[in-house]
Parts: structure tokens; sequence; C-alpha cells
């Protein structure tokens, strides 16, 4: 189990990097792809595999065919250069804050007493989800039903544009 | 063998999602245009999650964390449907997708927009 957790994490983490350094957008898009289906590995090995389900859907599925709609609607010139980065120095001052926060995540992490967890129950099937969700989360779920219609209303509304002509 | 059939561990876990969640701070503090951007708080959120998910296959064994993920996934799925149409939106009235380059409330003054 350990040996695929960090097959899976090398993936993850090979997409995320190619993700944050590809000089063409369509390329960083695809390695966000590739991340999220790590990630999504990852969730089936942790045995939750209703959420590796959604991962799959919704993140690899869906998000990003929704970021690369979103690049071939608003570009229009060469592909090859088109994720612009900040100057050298912004980058290294990014760089820098990036790897202090991991530092201090590390140092944390290496340092509170976690007892060890235990990971040998049943996996969490989507029938549990399901009855959580409709008993004791009901009202975060029906909250989150809304935000799901206002979002879609809203993003149809700005990304059509009501009043032109 | 222990690589083999032990179960992985908490810290693992968080390990990674922070490694994730530091690769998406680079990308926020040094990408320029905003889909990009939007990319990058994709994969922050996404480390989130997995922290969830972790704490609730070792400590909670309940369902709730996986719960709040889902919660997370949907708020993600939301806010990316928005900002991508903002996107749409800025470069109809500004011909760009960089960030930096939208900087003034005031209206652009060769569109009637």
């Amino acid at each position: 189990m350990q040996l695929l957790f960090y097959v899976f994490a090398l993936v993850t983490i090979v997409g995320a990097l190619g993700m944050v350094l590809s000089h063409n957008i369509v390329h960083s898009a695809f390695y966000l792809v590739l991340s999220f289906i790590g990630l999504a590995l990852i969730y089936f090995s942790l045995s939750a595999p209703f959420l590796g389900a959604v991962q799959l859907m919704v993140y690899s599925g869906a998000v990003a065919i929704l970021v690369i709609m979103a690049i071939m609607m608003v570009r229009r010139t060469d592909m090859t250069v088109s994720n612009p980065t900040q100057s050298l120095i912004k980058r290294f001052v990014g760089a820098g804050t990036a790897a202090l926060f991991f530092v201090l995540m590390g140092l944390s992490i290496v340092l509170t007493p976690l007892g060890g967890g235990d990971a040998a129950l049943p996996a969490t099937e989507a029938a549990d989800l399901a009855g959580l969700l409709l008993s004791r989360f009901a009202l975060p779920f029906e909250l989150i039903a809304l935000l799901l219609l206002a979002a879609m209303l809203g993003a149809l509304l700005l990304a059509r544009g009501g009043d032109e002509s | 063998m222990s690589l083999l059939f032990d179960s992985v561990g908490v810290q693992e876990i968080l390990a990674l999602s922070a490694l994730l969640f530091s690769i998406g701070l680079y990308g926020l503090f040094t990408r320029r245009g905003i889909i990009a951007i939007l990319m990058c708080v994709e994969l922050m959120l996404n480390a989130v999650n997995l922290n969830l998910i972790g704490f609730d296959r070792l400590y909670v064994h309940d369902g709730s964390g996986q719960v709040m993920a889902l919660f997370s996934i949907a708020v993600a799925a939301a806010e990316i449907a928005v900002g991508l149409a903002l996107t749409i939106r800025l470069f109809r009235l500004r011909f760009t997708t960089n960030a930096d380059e939208a900087d003034t409330i005031r209206e652009f003054k060769d569109f009637r927009n």
C-alpha cells in the first residue's frame, strides 16, 4: 500500500510541477489533469472510492474541460508563449515564500505528536456518505445545492453579458 | 516488505499535501494569467481535500471528513465556473487575461461598455 501511495504521489507531484513550470497554458491544463488523476488514485488507495470517483468526474472531467474551453475562448495568438510569468526576481521571491511555507508546514508535521491512527477499518462506501449527507449534514447539503445553482446562473450571466446589444 | 503491506501513515499524507499546497502557492505568486492563477488555486484546494480525506481515513472513520471534502469540491467547482466567466468577461472588455493589467476600476476609454 505504501509503495502504491508513493507512486501515486510521484504522479501527482510531477503533474503539479509541470503545471506550474510549463510555458504553454494548454500543457499546463493537461499537467493539472495528470495531477488530479494522481490525487484520485490516492483517494482510491486510501479506501475512499466515492471521493476518488467524484475527483475523476468533477476535477479531471468537468473542471479540465471548463479550463480548456476558457483558454480556447480567450486566446487567439500563438500558444507557445501563452503562459506569462513574473520577472525573475519576483519568481525567486515566490519560490522563497513557497519554500518557507513548506518548511514551516513540514516542521509542524514532524514536531506535532500525532497518534498512529488505524487504517484497518472497512472503506467508507457511497451509502455511508449518502446517509450522512441526508441526516447529519442535511442543511449544508441544501446550501451547497443552492450555491451551485447560483454559481451556474451567475457564470451564465457573466459570460453571456446581458446588457450588450 | 513493509513498503508493500503497511498502510500509509498520516505524516506522508500531510507532507504530500503541504508540498502540493506549496507548489500551488509558488504558481499563484509567479503566474500572470488569470486562468493559470485559477488552476493554481484548484491545486491548493485539492491539497486541502487530501488532508481531510487522510484524517478521516486514519482518525475519524465515520465519513464526516469525506463529506467535508465533498462540500469543498462543490465550492471549488462553483468558484472556477464563476472565475472563468469573469475571465471571459474581462477578455471581452480589455482584450487581456493578465491579472496585473486589470488594475483600474474606471471605464476603459476606448470601450463604451
